[in-house]
């Protein structure tokens, strides 16, 4: 064909919008370090209270879970320093939660940029998801206070296990936002099934109650399935780094975390590369179909 | 004149691109619209098999009525859009200046916005550093620079725009109605700007309603009509061509 002669002797030509992918993102981390900037300073613009927004919603949420939970249901007397279990488990879910649900909107969100401008349209999920670390992070210096204060000491296994749990939830946020982000472009119903998921993940994993009840409650099959989910393991490290320290007496088990983090960790890049995979697939249609 | 290059900045290769138009918007009528047995989507034929080549250093102008496939070729050309056959081949940073103020922010302030919509139109830091003082004094926004863009006049918010745009110095522009912005002193701004772009040797590619201007800017005009190529010559000829029909 003329065209392909014409192309091979002249090397450069090149496609416009044509994108490594996330490969990409980091030629463009000066784009996306001002992208998350934007998010980040927006946020809170015009408000009186400004940051302390950051740290109110996940305290009022806290107190009523350790009131709910840990007060009228008596969790507090079940479990040892039921608030730093709580309290630990809860910020990660939260990061988590933040970044899946702005990762699912980002495309929508940025419409007009989309639609106007090309960049590798991943930037939108993977800036949703610094973001939500942004704004983890006071919850995170909260968190270490109040285990210090507790008679927590950091140790590198603590801290190895905390990095592990936040990168986990990141790159599992990462990837179902992409994959429900994209599909989100063409129907709207994917943002409300995602509100779903995020209203039941906390649930489904043991950030309020022990894991040892569901294994008491439920069929080895069934928990078997429980701890595959990512979140289970990356909740369980984040008590190993905080809670368990604190305990008077070291649990009788360590369980199987060792190997659900594992697989928690490759299944959570499974899940990146999936939807990476839809987002490539799904990406021509995006600026004709937002 | 600039002197234009034998190489090619821009090469369309029978590109078509058509738009499905989808009637439905959730699963739940997509599903009734099934079971019904009506149509989901019906199509739209943007560009039918167009092929236009133009050298390193041309400014191109692309003329036609509204709907006849303007803009869709220019998003096609950044990127923004994918053919749906044919090729597309650009040489060099494409700036893709569709649509100016696509990328400002109302609740940044106005140097903000410079550094971001600089960044989404491909220039790095430096160069962002480099041109700041320049923008901000061809924009004429200088006293307000710290203020959030909202509180701008819808003026001062183009001109802001259009300067950033026209700083960005990559090596292709797509300009998607350039000088509908700002007052005659900004828009005589803009064309000496422009005219400094195409002695540096940088590709234009420009549409416009504005006959006069883009006969003055620009010397080849390409007039399309629905989706096709049906004048392709000097920017005064395709004038004339748009006037007559």
């Amino acid at each position: 064909m003329t065209s392909e002669g014409r192309r091979a002797g002249d090397p450069g030509l090149v496609k416009p919008g044509r994108s490594r992918g996330l490969l990409d993102v980091p030629r463009y981390r000066y784009l996306l370090s001002l992208l998350v900037r934007k998010e980040v300073s927006i946020r809170y613009r015009g408000s009186v209270l400004g940051w302390i927004w950051s740290f109110a919603k996940p305290a009022a949420m806290f107190v009523v879970y350790y009131l709910a939970l840990g007060v009228f249901l008596r969790l507090n007397d079940a479990i040892e320093g039921y608030p730093i279990y709580l309290f630990s488990g809860f910020v990660l879910m939260n990061l988590f939660t933040e970044s899946f649900g702005n990762a699912t909107r980002s495309l929508v969100d940025n419409a007009a940029l989309i639609k106007k401008i090309y960049m590798p349209r991943e930037l939108f999920p993977v800036s949703s998801t610094i973001v939500a670390l942004v704004n983890f992070l006071p919850q995170v210096v909260v968190l270490f206070v109040a285990a210090l204060i507790l008679g927590w000491h950091p140790t590198w296994e603590a801290l190895g296990a905390f990095l592990l749990a936040t990168v986990i939830a990141m790159v599992f946020a990462t990837g179902l936002g992409m994959f429900f982000g994209s599909i989100n472009v063409s129907f709207r119903d994917s943002q409300n099934f995602v509100e779903l998921i995020i209203m039941v993940s906390t649930w489904a994993s043991p950030v309020l109650y022990q894991l040892a009840l569901v294994r008491e409650a439920a069929p080895e099959w069934l928990f078997v399935l429980y701890q595959l989910n990512p979140l289970t393991p990356a909740v369980e490290l984040m008590h190993l780094a905080f809670w368990e320290p604190t305990l008077d007496q070291p649990l009788p088990e360590p369980g199987a975390i060792g190997m659900f983090s594992l697989i928690a960790f490759l299944i959570s890049f499974a899940v990146l590369f999936l939807g990476q995979l839809v987002f490539r697939r799904l990406e021509g249609r995006f600026a004709q179909d937002l | 004149m600039p002197k234009i290059s034998e190489r090619l900045a821009v090469h369309v290769d029978s590109v078509r691109k058509t738009f499905v138009l989808h009637h439905t918007h959730s699963l739940k009528e997509s599903f009734v619209a099934l079971l019904r047995r009506k149509r989901l989507t019906s199509t739209f034929n943007a560009l039918e098999s167009i092929s236009i080549e133009i050298h390193e250093g041309e400014s191109v102008a692309l003329l036609g009525l509204n709907g006849s496939g303007k803009s869709t070729l220019l998003k096609l050309i950044s990127g923004v859009l994918r053919p749906d056959s044919g090729e597309i081949g650009v040489r060099g940073r494409v700036a893709g200046l569709i649509e100016v103020g696509a990328g400002l922010h109302p609740d940044l302030s106005g140097r903000e916005n410079v550094y971001l919509n600089a960044a989404i139109l491909g220039m790095t830091r430096e160069e962002t550093e480099a041109r700041f003082d320049e923008i901000v004094e061809f924009a004429g926004i200088a006293p307000f620079i710290d203020q959030e863009v909202k509180h701008y006049s819808s003026g001062m918010f183009l001109r802001l725009a259009f300067a950033v745009a026209i700083h960005t110095e990559l090596d292709v522009l797509l300009v998607d109605e350039i000088l509908a912005v700002g007052d005659e002193p900004f828009q005589k701004k803009c064309l000496a700007r422009i005219a400094e772009l195409q002695q540096a040797g940088k590709t234009l590619v420009v549409v416009s309603h504005d006959l006069g201007m883009v006969q003055r800017v620009c010397e080849r005009g390409i007039v399309l009509r629905k989706g096709e190529v049906v004048f392709d010559g000097p920017s005064a000829e395709a004038v004339e061509f748009m006037r007559a029909s």
